[in-house]
């Protein structure tokens, strides 16, 4: 028996410990605190204030209302179903872009961001001429959920794929070497190796993708068609209650956007945190 | 023989990684791939794991002939670098890894792995993170992980390659002492001459794609075969066609001027020993080795000159030229 001890003490793990700021870290401090209260906390309150400022009975008049219970529903429904397909097909995109080699690897990455950078009204336009009455294909999903699921997977394929990618980049072959040596098969090592590395930057693509889908209005607003109770989204929603000057219940429906987007947040926030808990 | 290699080449594009090399692994022998970078070491072991496929030749593992096989059914257990740990399971699964893709019982893995934590000395560990643990830790867990499935060969690829001096020079001595206990076959890969003399019984040294000697520690270093070998064993000095070891070099005092004399341009003391840089009339430039103690009974000082012969000298046939 080998008696020896070798165990070196395990490097200290801390967090980084904040400095003893002088005077350049406060007024650092106050200037970031300032910014983000003017850029996004001050509109933010305001438009709690504009939702309950009524009281909550009006509030939540405004949002049980039939059609903004619908357009809610709706909203969360195409998103849920277009993340989730993106879940997958981005992380097939990202896999393809990092691990094969093919001619025109470039453009295609270079095209990903398109849906970032293409003003999202012309996304809109584009999906229409390609899918609706008179389409190319024959294939009319116009004013149909399916025509809005279509085009929210458009504009937040980027972010499932882009969260994606430079993690699966980064990640270390040679473990994926390790772990066929040890007998692992390929769909072994990919189901018990890469997956569980990709799991948080999936989940980080997952919770981008959503905030994004459900506030959504440019891509959507064309191809929906926008029928009240049928295809219309609560962003096109809250848009045609300002235009009927009917501001309290825009602000009602937005703070609902504002406060799923702010559980989702936190939600997958968690869940990241204890999925990558052995890198702390 | 445990492995034996015949006749491998490989070439990546336009570099020829390994040009017909042969190779014998006894079992139970703890063999170094020893060589600088480049010269083909890695890929020999890597091909050896199935993780390379070789262009042309033949790996037998056991008397079967492993060509072609993947590396999941070569037997094999493979310790990197950098480790490769699997980030996201405790030390526990990643040492039991290779024996759940095997779907033995959990009990059964379970004790297998406390015996491992025990054998490399991480007893208590096991519900770490690898994140968790220093480097050499992380390494003798990656062993543990290689050892689990009861390999046939184990490779080793610069496993201390990422670790400093220190915990390196532990190690070393611990692997020796870990081999002589499981008496698994094991090939090792390094840059490093000392470590292979250390912790190898059997030494191959590899350079620009060719294995050029293998033999004995020992035998390599007292009877190399080739100036290439005789010069990755430490320094060398040339006299004419001779080469010599600066401690097998003779100095005597001589009057300044003498015929043939050389010139003492440096001293330096390394504690017991002691390096004299000379300088002979011709220009040439040689490495002595000396005892402190000879230094004082020559009294040698810096500008004195000295007539230089050589104990012990080797002198290569055309043929075995660099």
């Amino acid at each position: 028996m080998v008696t020896r001890a070798l165990d070196a003490p395990p490097p200290s793990r801390g967090r980084q410990r904040a400095r003893p700021g002088g005077a350049g870290a406060s007024i650092g401090l106050g200037i970031a605190v300032a910014y983000l209260s003017l850029i996004v906390l001050i509109p933010l309150a305001a438009l709690a204030w504009s939702a309950i400022g009524g009281g909550w009975s009006a509030f939540w008049t405004a949002v049980s209302s039939p059609e903004a219970v619908a357009a809610l529903r709706l909203t969360f429904e195409v998103s849920a179903a277009a993340v989730a397909i993106n879940a997958v097909m981005g992380t097939v995109v990202a896999w393809v872009l990092v691990r094969d080699s093919f001619r025109g690897r470039w453009a295609v990455d270079v095209l990903l961001d398109l849906p970032f950078a293409l003003p999202t009204i012309v996304a809109g336009l584009t999906l229409l001429s390609l899918y609706g009455v008179d389409g190319p294909f024959g294939v009319n999903i116009a004013y149909t959920r399916i025509g809005i699921v279509m085009a929210l997977i458009f504009v937040t394929l980027p972010f499932s794929v882009r969260a994606v990618q430079p993690v699966l980049a980064a990640l270390d072959r040679d473990m994926e070497d390790a772990a066929a040596t040890l007998g692992a098969g390929p769909f072994t090592v990919f189901r018990k190796v890469i997956l569980p590395n990709l799991v948080p930057a999936v989940l980080s693509g997952i919770g981008l993708s959503f905030s994004r889908a459900i506030g959504e209005f440019g891509a959507v607003v064309l191809i929906a068609g926008n029928l009240p109770f049928k295809t219309e989204t609560a962003s096109v929603y809250i848009f045609g209650q300002i235009e009927n000057d009917n501001s309290a219940a825009a602000a009602a429906a937005s703070l609902v956007l504002l406060l799923a987007s702010l559980v989702l947040l936190v939600v997958f926030g968690l869940i990241e945190s204890r999925v990558t808990r052995h890198a702390r | 023989m445990t492995v034996r290699l015949s006749c491998i080449s490989k070439r990546f594009q336009e570099h020829v990684a390994l040009d017909d090399v042969s190779l014998e692994i006894p079992r139970g022998s703890l063999t170094a791939l020893l060589g600088p970078s480049g010269s083909g070491k890695s890929t020999l072991l890597r091909i050896i794991a199935g993780l390379e496929d070789p262009d042309a030749g033949t790996v037998h593992i056991d008397g079967i002939d492993v060509t072609g096989v993947r590396p999941q059914r070569r037997g094999i257990g493979f310790v990197f670098q950098n480790y490769a740990a699997f980030k996201h399971m405790t030390v526990r699964d990643n040492i039991g890894f290779g024996l759940s893709v095997r779907r033995r019982p959990k009990a059964e893995i379970h004790s297998r792995v406390d015996e491992l934590l025990e054998l490399v000395q991480l007893r208590g560990l096991g519900e770490r993170f690898p994140g968790q643990l220093s480097g050499g830790q992380r390494q003798r867990m990656a062993l543990a992980r290689a050892l689990a499935v009861d390999p046939a060969v184990l490779l080793l690829d610069e496993p201390f390659g990422a670790l400093d001096a220190r915990v390196r020079a532990d190690l070393r001595r611990w692997l020796r002492e870990l081999h002589e206990q499981t008496e698994v076959t094991t090939v090792l890969v390094t840059h490093d001459q000392e470590e292979a003399m250390e912790v190898a019984d059997r030494i191959a040294v590899m350079d620009h794609a060719h294995i050029r000697q293998v033999g004995a520690p020992r035998e390599l270093y007292d009877d190399p075969s080739n100036p290439f070998v005789m010069e990755f064993f430490g320094t060398v000095n040339r006299v004419g066609d001779a080469f010599v070891r600066p401690h097998d070099l003779k100095l005597e005092r001589v009057p300044t001027g003498a015929d043939g004399a050389a010139t003492i341009e440096r001293l330096v003391h390394l504690g017991f020993a002691v390096r004299a840089d000379l300088v002979q009339d011709d220009g040439h430039m040689l490495t002595a080795q000396l005892t402190a103690d000879e230094v004082a009974d020559l009294g040698l000082e810096v500008g004195d000159s000295v007539a230089v012969a050589a104990r012990r000298e080797r002198v290569f046939l055309e043929g075995e030229g660099i």
